[in-house]
């Protein structure tokens, strides 16, 4: 379904889930438009690409047929393949000031609550937030924990926590409501380097426990 | 070369916005009124993309170091060059050592004052624009020393040009908008609220939104959507029923649901609405009305201006 986000964007939504294999399909088809000249660039989510182009050049029933275009070109071929990263993490103590409260209300020990957490491997399903900041799916359905009440004003830089039915990293210092298991010394967002972000939508992660 | 002698408020230096990077959640920033930065730049023959110091919500004064030309566009405020006073949209001629003031007045937020020839600072991530909260360039401080290019042509061609701005810059503005794909999660009475009601700005904003206060708009779904990617005009209507309008460092995806988007020819009459005073009105518009409005604006401030002396 496309429908216009404004005179600029137009917003591609291709499903109504979060949803593995469904944003799969994100990742391919916002990869694939970005190598047309009408677009500036797209914002892929869970189930949806967003798409910016230049109404000065293009009109919206041009951008919609070339999407249209692509999607009907979109097959198997044409997903990328992910990258696969290993994060270090040191859980609990001063570096996941949650894990401890969230095993107790989880009813599980901490011990298990690292294992549940990095256990899994992880999509990239989209970016967004701060800078860098990778939304990872999905957990495992005992860890599933609404967010805090009251948000923290201050989260460090690297650290590793969960809401929902999602688990993220923090990029930069910034205000945050998400509980925290621990922390990775991994910088993921440097503006002034060559490559300013560790991770990119589409990645696969897997956590690794220092502890 | 323009040495920084005194600044309230917010300044920075912005261009056009940062491209590429909302996939990875930078915002696209850049400067909040598009119109008044690009036209700051073809005043003076820039190139489309120069940086220019964007000021809000204060005063900045500075001296140059060099003989230049100076343009200052925008709404709210008012400059002082040496003994004389300028209105906005003019270029001026700025001897070495002269002491340039750029003072607020009402009706605006935002002054963009450009140098012939652009200035230089370091390209991050292929933009000039800051973008404070991601730590991406910094806000200008008293006693910087901002270096410029070198000038399109003779600085006395630049001179004393004017602009006529084809944005009806106002007080009581009409804002044109296109409806969202969200717009049947609001209840229709919801909808009329949006579109018959008056709305003021709340002086809480600053680059990210504006939040906007008047008759609560009434959803008829309560839950928040799966989150995707927004951009800046989008119209995003969270619990408390007030509109915000995601603007140039807004995060470039949202969960709440969009009722419509502002136009792009409406952005700079919405970046200059003045907080607790402009009262605001939403108008529906086509996304093809909307591209054509745009294209008659923007073309007037994308294409280089005429030599006015030769």
């Amino acid at each position: 379904m496309l429908k216009p986000l404004g005179d600029s964007s137009i917003l591609i939504q291709l499903g109504d889930a979060i949803d593995l294999a469904l944003n799969a399909r994100v990742h391919a088809l916002s990869a694939f438009l970005q190598t047309s000249p009408a677009v500036i660039e797209t914002v892929p989510a869970y189930c949806t690409v967003l798409v910016h182009y230049d109404p000065l050049t293009t009109t919206y029933s041009q951008i919609k047929n070339l999407i249209e275009e692509k999607i009907s070109l979109l097959d198997d071929s044409t997903h990328r393949p992910s990258r696969r990263l290993e994060i270090p993490v040191l859980y609990g103590g001063a570096s996941g000031p949650d894990l401890e409260p969230v095993a107790t209300t989880l009813a599980l020990s901490p011990s298990e609550l690292i294992r549940l957490h990095s256990e899994r491997e992880y999509t990239v399903y989209m970016m967004g937030f701060t800078p860098g900041f990778p939304y990872l799916g999905i957990l495992n359905e005992k860890l599933t924990m609404p967010r805090m009440s009251t948000p923290r004003t201050r989260v460090p830089a690297g650290s590793v926590a969960i809401a929902g039915s999602q688990t993220g990293i923090y990029p930069v210092d910034s205000p945050g409501g998400w509980h925290i298991l621990g922390h990775t010394p991994l910088k993921l967002f440097d503006p002034t380097s060559e490559t300013p972000f560790l991770f990119a939508p589409g990645d696969i992660v897997k956590f690794i426990p220092a502890n | 070369m323009l040495e920084l002698l005194e600044i309230t408020g917010i300044a920075t230096l912005q261009d056009s916005g940062r491209r590429g990077f909302n996939k990875f959640g930078v915002p696209t920033s850049g400067a909040m009124d598009w119109y008044a930065y690009q036209a700051a730049n073809s005043l003076l023959n820039n190139p489309a993309n120069s940086a220019v110091i964007e000021l809000g919500l204060g005063e900045i004064t500075f001296h140059s170091l060099r003989n230049t030309v100076l343009a200052v566009t925008g709404a709210g405020y008012e400059v002082e060059n040496y003994i004389w006073t300028f209105p906005l949209w003019t270029s001026f001629y700025v001897r070495a050592g002269w002491t340039v003031r750029v003072k607020k007045t009402s009706g605006g937020n935002w002054a963009y004052i450009a140098i012939a020839g652009g200035f230089d600072s370091p390209v991050i991530m292929n933009s000039r624009s800051a973008y404070l909260r991601g730590g991406i360039g910094s806000a200008l401080k008293t006693g910087d020393v901002l270096q410029s290019f070198p000038p399109a042509s003779d600085l006395l061609k630049l001179a004393a040009r004017d602009h006529t701005p084809l944005i009806p810059y106002s007080q009581t503005p009409t804002i044109d908008v296109i409806p969202a794909r969200q717009a049947d999660w609001f209840m229709l009475e919801g909808i009329r609220t949006f579109y018959e009601s008056e709305y003021t700005l709340s002086p809480s904003f600053d680059r990210m939104g504006y939040r906007l206060q008047g008759m609560p708009i009434q959803k008829a779904i309560t839950q928040e959507l799966i989150s995707e990617g927004m951009t800046m005009g989008s119209i995003q209507i969270p619990t408390d029923g007030q509109p915000i309008v995601m603007m140039a460092d807004a995060p470039t995806t949202g969960g709440y649901p969009k009722i419509a988007s502002v136009s792009r020819a409406s952005l700079p009459l919405l970046a200059q609405c003045e907080a607790g005073v402009s009262r605001i009105r939403f108008k529906e518009t086509t996304v093809e009305e909307a591209q054509s409005t745009y294209s008659v604006i923007a073309r007037r401030v994308l294409s280089p201006t005429k030599q006015s002396q030769d």
